[in-house]
């Protein structure tokens, strides 16, 4: 069994894009990723795509063979969907390839077209993420789960608005010197705590914002990167999934992701570590306490404690731990569908030198990725390691 | 303009709240479930029954939305809460009562009301 090297990577630029359709954004990350990685496309064996709302967005199903299209591929081409955690599910599907030995070579992908109809329709597709019957049909947005969710953490462990406000500040500086970024704007706690309420206690500074954009990779396995003579130092060495009920409703707690827990264990334990080795890390934060739940469960920090990570400079660039260096969901943006294969260009790019923010993290060896899928009902988390 | 399809048992399972008869799903481990269900998800027990659902419930945790689906425009703003009523909790639409003071531990009633913008029918939690 081979753990996959990372053999090229690239990401759109995030934010509006209104001329662009999805096949277009996913062709210049997965050009773009070919290049890079220095492989024949006539080597690649399969593509495994991530994507979200395409139906809803821009009428289109079947994407997996429209977009090996789009790259000049013909292989086997297989569209993932687990909501925001497409994306991190379509790599786990890679992953599994290689080391089972089917491919040598694999494109894996994600894209989203997302504002090109609107605010309000856009919340009423992320909403079909959520149980349609029991949630939707009770006026569940998305804001207003992860909402109800916030609540509860705080009845529960305590924390405030204001610690979430210095989770937004901190993705927000983070993603200052990041080019792929949809916002590259500093702000305060204050511009945090006082801009309006979206669904109350979160405001709109606590939310990500709606984002067009695509990313790809080329995994390939290490004796075909030692044989081509490939520069793809990062290996993917842990890959864990986990799953919940699809509404809040019916979980045991509000204020935990058990999901993300189990994802987390498993990788974990794929890879060979635990996470006291684990140097940084690129997690879900569609909103400010989604980041929260993501570094409990990821074991950084006991329950109820991850609340205080950001506003203690503990997940910041100069932290010990620093999180989501690449701005994350938050100020990176989240073209759902492309999100999780964002997060795995980021950790390798951190990895081997080559991201902005690396001087944040100059001796790491070993970064994660964490990505989530509605309110925490899919999680994968894959755990990525320079190799010798 | 066409009906909508009844969506099974969901419907049902309004129609028995409208009329004061309100149930849920229970296995035989005592866990709750609403229905539509066949199965207990969390220890695979096919045998569930019907059992009346408490009067009240307590509100667990709840939220004002102010930026809706198209779905809910005209209703904006409103509250969507989760509310335990014993074995099994419900999502619904907090009425008759200012959002402000609409609170974790408050004692509600389950009804069926409809929305603002559609009509539709939709779970609502009024104060008891």
């Amino acid at each position: 069994m081979s753990d996959p090297r990372i053999a090229g990577a690239s990401v759109t630029h995030f934010g509006k894009h209104p001329e662009r359709t999805g096949r277009d954004l996913f062709a210049e990350a997965g050009l773009e990723a070919l290049s890079q990685s220095g492989i024949d496309p006539d080597d690649a064996e399969a593509l495994y795509y991530g994507n979200f709302m395409g139906e809803l967005a821009e009428h289109q199903g079947h994407q997996g063979p429209l977009m090996a299209e789009a790259i000049g591929l013909d292989v086997p081409a297989t569209r993932v969907e687990a909501a925001c955690a497409s994306a991190g599910t379509a790599v786990r599907e890679a992953v599994k390839t290689i080391r089972n030995g089917e491919a040598e070579v694999v494109v894996v992908g994600g894209a989203e077209r997302m504002t090109n109809i609107g605010t309000a329709a856009a919340t009423d597709a992320l909403a079909i993420a959520a149980d349609d019957l029991y949630e939707v049909r009770a006026g569940m947005t998305f804001p207003g789960a992860y909402a109800l969710m916030a609540r509860s953490y705080f009845d529960q462990y305590g924390g405030s608005h204001e610690d979430l406000a210095h989770i937004a500040v901190k993705n927000h500086e983070h993603a200052l010197v990041n080019e792929h970024a949809q916002i590259q704007k500093e702000i305060t706690v204050e511009d945090a705590t006082e801009a309006p309420t979206i669904a109350s206690p979160l405001g709109l500074y606590d939310s990500c914002p709606i984002t067009d954009g695509a990313a790809a990779a080329v995994l390939t396995t290490e004796s075909y990167a030692e044989e081509h003579d490939l520069d793809a130092p990062v290996a993917i060495t842990g890959t864990g999934q986990g799953g919940d009920n699809l509404a809040l409703q019916d979980r045991p707690h509000l204020a935990q992701t058990p999901a993300a827990d189990k994802a987390a264990e498993e990788a974990y334990e794929d890879a060979g570590v635990g996470p006291d080795d684990v140097d940084f890390a690129e997690v879900h934060d569609c909103f400010t306490i989604a980041e929260v739940f993501a570094i409990e469960s990821l074991g950084f920090y006991e329950r109820g404690e991850g609340i205080a990570a950001a506003r203690n400079g503990e997940t910041t660039r100069d932290g010990d731990r620093p999180i989501n260096l690449s701005g994350g969901l938050k100020a990176k943006g989240h073209p759902v569908g492309a999100t999780g294969v964002a997060q795995l260009a980021t950790v390798a790019w951190l990895l081997d030198g080559s991201h902005p923010r690396a001087d944040a993290v100059p001796d790491s060896t070993v970064g994660v990725a964490h990505n989530a899928g509605g309110t925490v009902a899919s999680t994968t988390v894959h755990v990525m390691e320079v190799q010798e | 303009m066409t009906e909508s399809a009844q969506d099974g048992e969901y419907d049902a399972w309004l129609d028995s709240i409208e009329s004061d008869d309100g149930y849920y799903l229970e296995c035989s481990n005592g866990h709750g479930w609403l229905p539509p269900r066949r199965v207990c998800p969390r220890c695979h027990d096919q045998d569930l029954s019907e059992v009346g659902l408490p009067e009240s419930g307590e509100i667990a945790s709840h939220t004002t939305i102010t930026v809706p689906t198209p779905q809910f425009e005209d209703d904006a703003p409103y509250v969507t809460a989760i509310a335990d009523f014993g074995p099994v909790s419900v999502t619904g639409l907090v009425r008759d009562v200012d959002p402000e003071d609409v609170a974790t531990g408050d004692v509600v009633g389950i009804d069926v009301g409809e929305r603002v913008t559609t009509g539709e029918r939709a779970v609502v939690f009024r104060p008891r």
